[in-house]
């Protein structure tokens, strides 16, 4: 198999890498970036375990071809926090028990970031909906959607406080 | 008193609250490593070839042209794992069922592996593998599975348990019994009596974290195995008696764990990587596909189970029996004997008979989900308890609550009950608001009991005190839902200090003397016990070196909030010693400060559960949305709340799932036709409500804290209280699961 040079952005930091032209986004960061905290739960795009943001949009980076990274922006949930400071999001799953195992919770995080973003008061119908791509299989996902419930608000409260 | 483990109803600082887990923050920063995430110089990429067939004979394996290709450094088949089990026909099966010999049991069995330099070789050199099968007619159904007419799959299997002694193979391995009294004179006395047969369809335990381990071989018979497994006690075991290898040479390592719910307490590719890994004398890494984790790990059984209940007009339960027929797989287990054993045990019974048949199919071998066997059990059994209080005209619930099992009640399968929580849990059903909200058209309401024993099992930990009085304590239960939080509590109560002085880690199987895997919800459970008499000695010696420093008698030192305190009037001058005072000065008090035990934790208390469901089920598709859902279940002491909340919801989503979609789907010709979560789907979050929980604590008699295992007992519910709720909204009772669209479809024209 031939390859390819690639020369992205990752959590902000320029990255390059080379690999085989069948090889996934997801095999890319973690086997070549180092970045394992994408997971691999399925390989088939059904359990969102390896979610990222491509340019701002949530992909499965198990879809994605490493090669198509090349001049794209790439997010995954190393970058979620700033220096030592977690994401709100971070804080309100450990907060609220929104974890088990844990093997999820990445590709969660980053579902949940993008929904907020897009969707500063979501409904919970919203939030189940949003989330809907991301399997986890200890939680029930009730403390999942209470997290991002309490994230929604915490930085409702955060931005009125700005403005 | 230190070794004691009777409850002794403290008051408790630290247990109870709902403090950060200590895993968390390596979880939500992505740093966790789990099974697949570890790394080693020079690493080579394991890949597994598999039977297409359900059951063939292996006539040739050729390997050569793979062996051939250039990055492909070792090729395996079953001749590279020779037979060390030493007649041991269990641990035979268990080395076949890693890779097969001479046959192929099931679509899906490992017949030949390859470590290669990276992913795209191993696939290539897949390819280049020639297997030379005759396909064997094959059976996946469990009732078609018993017929005489049926293919034997394993002309050695015997019937256990029947007389007289069968002579030729059979696909039943054992026919178990439980129970007492006189069923036939009970059943003679009942004015009702509903006798029904039930389905249930396989399904898998669906962790997201598919089977991943790194193993390490040297040519001296040592090596390492980073793995994710539920017991990497065991998994060095059974890995070093399958290899021929020496157990304390192999060291075993437990990655975080990303779900396991019993899916992970059996060898599959493990052996077959360190085998890779012997061959090459390089470091090789398998990671399982979905798909592989779908054919070939080890699912739940599919069920066939007759139940039969007796009762009087008053209310009575006069006699019940069950048959409860198990599919297990391509070898043998032991799972209809606890369908048999749980069938009734949430009820107070004079008359009772549970009869188990073990069955072996062309399918992956069963291992443990969750409470294994209860819930296809439960399902039977609660259904057709709601069928007796429906001819009777009674309440379910209060129906239930007159055949309750209490303190003194003989269990169905055995043993006399202590004090435990299913009349509770009734009583609290009866109460919660929950059973009075309105319920519209196509809605309907069910609920259903559940039992699990809970284990105990072989257990050792370390607590070893730092020079700052910080302690860390050494496990060697995996921690699947939160379990080294819930441990750190309980050393952090029984020691005085506070939570965050306690760091609970899990060690190696070089680190600490042996533990049973984490299962029958034993993890708090038992190393909860093992940390309290652990952190007890601790203190001895904590009290020892304060006498040491003081001068004084030991018998004049007690231990209170963390620190030793002189008791008496002629030390009064004696300021108490905090755990860091004494820790910082061990050196010249004798030496470094640790507590260990080493034991078996029996006395796991039984536990149970009722739980409540609302359905709303479309009449035109069949299609079903559980709408409101809450479980109440008896934890005997909430260690941490938030966690013990998560057991329960958890369960019941799984058992949600089982009740309403999962399904192994096999065909005609035996293989499996979903193996992936687009076509195997587990519920997803817009498919679920917030899952209302009420803890209530009945002590364990027999645990310092009265801690009861928590994490099964609540799948058990589910599949027969969304199987109420389904009858009761459209009128028909359902008796297969999972209550598909296009069963409940079915069930509903079969009405008309």
């Amino acid at each position: 198999m031939s390859g390819a040079h690639v020369s992205t952005t990752v959590n902000g930091d320029a990255v390059q890498f080379a690999c085989p032209n069948d090889e996934s986004l997801l095999d890319s960061l973690r086997n070549r970036v180092g970045l394992t905290g994408v997971k691999e739960g399925c390989g088939t795009g059904d359990c969102g375990a390896c979610s990222i943001t491509l340019d701002d949009r949530l992909v499965c980076s198990c879809l994605v071809l490493g090669v198509e990274a090349n001049g794209k922006q790439i997010g995954t949930v190393e970058g979620l926090a700033d220096g030592d400071k977690l994401h709100p999001l971070q804080e309100n799953f450990i907060k609220h028990a929104a974890l088990q195992c844990g093997i999820c919770t990445p590709g969660f995080l980053v579902a949940a970031k993008v929904l907020l973003e897009r969707n500063p008061d979501p409904s919970e119908e919203e939030i189940r909906y949003a989330l809907a791509g991301n399997l986890c299989r200890c939680t029930g996902y009730d403390k999942i959607v209470r997290a991002v419930q309490a994230t929604a608000k915490d930085l409702r409260k955060k931005s009125k406080k700005k403005s | 008193m230190t070794d004691s483990t009777s409850f002794t109803n403290q008051k408790f600082k630290v247990i109870g609250q709902r403090v950060r887990r200590q895993d968390g923050m390596d979880k939500v920063t992505g740093r966790a490593k789990y099974g697949a995430d570890a790394v080693a110089p020079g690493q080579l990429v394991g890949v597994i070839l598999r039977s297409p067939h359900a059951h063939a004979k292996i006539k040739k394996i050729d390997t050569s042209k793979a062996e051939k290709l250039k990055g492909v450094k070792a090729v395996i088949t079953s001749k590279d794992l020779p037979d060390h089990t030493d007649g041991d026909r269990d641990l035979l099966s268990m080395l076949e069922n890693c890779m097969a010999r001479g046959r192929a049991l099931y679509d899906g069995h490992a017949v030949a592996a390859i470590a290669a330099v990276d992913a795209s070789t191993a696939r290539k050199a897949l390819k280049l593998i020639k297997v030379d099968y005759k396909v064997l007619p094959h059976v996946t159904d469990v009732d078609a599975a018993m017929q005489d007419d049926a293919p034997v799959i394993h002309d050695w299997v015997r019937t256990i348990g029947v007389e007289p002694a069968p002579t030729k193979g059979s696909n039943i391995p054992m026919r178990s019994e439980f129970g007492h009294g006189d069923v036939d004179a009970g059943f003679a006395k009942a004015d009702v009596i509903i006798e029904k047969s039930y389905k249930t369809e396989q399904t898998h335990q669906g962790y997201i974290e598919p089977h991943a381990c790194l193993a390490s071989m040297s040519p001296d018979g040592s090596g390492e195995l980073w793995v994710t497994t539920q017991g990497h006690f065991a998994y060095r075991n059974w890995c070093a008696q399958l290899l021929g290898l020496d157990m304390s040479k192999l060291k075993v390592t437990s990655s975080e764990i990303g779900g396991g719910f019993g899916g992970k307490t059996h060898i599959w590719m493990e052996p077959i990587a360190l085998a890779l890994s012997r061959k090459a004398n390089r470091p090789v890494k398998v990671v399982m596909s979905r798909e592989e984790v779908f054919r070939a790990s080890g699912p739940t059984s599919s069920t066939s189970i007759d139940v039969k209940i007796g009762a009087t007009k008053d209310g009575r339960i006069v006699a019940a029996t069950s048959e409860c027929r198990y599919q297990g797989g391509a070898f043998p287990g032991s799972w209809a004997v606890i369908g048999a054993m749980t069938s009734f045990a949430c009820y107070d019974l004079e008359n009772v008979k549970t009869v188990g048949y073990e069955v072996v199919c062309n399918r992956p071998k069963v291992a443990a989900y969750r409470a294994p066997s209860a819930p296809m059990a439960s399902f039977a059994t609660e259904s057709t308890v709601d069928l007796v209080a429906e001819a009777l005209g009674m309440d379910p619930v209060d129906f239930r609550i007159l055949n309750a099992a209490k303190e003194g009640t003989r269990a169905s399968y055995g043993p006399t009950y202590g004090p435990i929580g299913i009349g509770p849990t009734l009583e609290a059903v009866k109460k919660h608001p929950h059973m009075r909200a309105k319920l519209k058209k196509n809605q309907g309401r069910g609920m259903a009991c559940g039992f699990w024993f809970n284990f105990g099992g072989q257990t050792s930990c370390t607590i070893n005190v730092a020079a700052d009085g910080t302690v860390n304590l050494s496990v060697g239960t995996i921690d699947v839902g939160g379990s080294r939080s819930s441990l750190s509590m309980i050393c952090a109560e029984e020691l005085g200090i506070s939570y965050n002085q306690v760091r609970t880690h899990i060690g190696d199987t070089a680190a600490l003397a042996h533990n049973d895997m984490t299962d029958g919800s034993r993890g708090t459970f038992a190393s909860g016990m093992a940390a309290i008499i652990a952190a007890r000695r601790t203190k001895e010696v904590l009290k020892q070196r304060a006498a040491t420093a003081w001068e004084i008698p030991v018998e004049d030192i007690e231990w209170q909030d963390g620190h030793a305190v002189a008791i008496g009037k002629k030390h009064s001058k004696l300021e108490p010693l905090s755990l860091a005072d004494i820790a910082a000065n061990t050196e010249n008090t004798g030496g470094p400060v640790a507590g260990h035990n080493e034991f078996v934790a029996d006395g796991a208390g039984v536990s149970f559960a009722s739980h409540i469901c609302d359905v709303d089920v479309d009449p035109e598709t069949g299609a079903t949305r559980v709408i409101r859902y809450t479980v109440i279940q008896d934890a005997g002491k909430a260690i941490h709340p938030d966690y013990v909340e998560g057991q329960f919801q958890g369960g019941a989503a799984q058992g949600i799932g089982w009740a309403l979609n999962e399904e192994y789907i096999y065909g005609e010709d035996g293989r499996l036709q979903n193996p992936g979560f687009l076509d195997y789907r587990i519920p997803v979050c817009s498919d679920l409500p917030f899952i209302d929980t009420q803890i209530l604590e009945i002590p364990n008699p027999n645990h310092p804290y009265g801690v009861r295992g928590v994490g099964e007992t609540s799948i058990v519910p589910p599949l027969a209280a969304v199987g109420n709720a389904v009858s009761n909204a459209v009128g028909v009772r359902m008796t297969h699961v999972p209550m598909s669209p296009p069963r409940i479809l079915a069930a509903l024209e079969a009405e008309e």
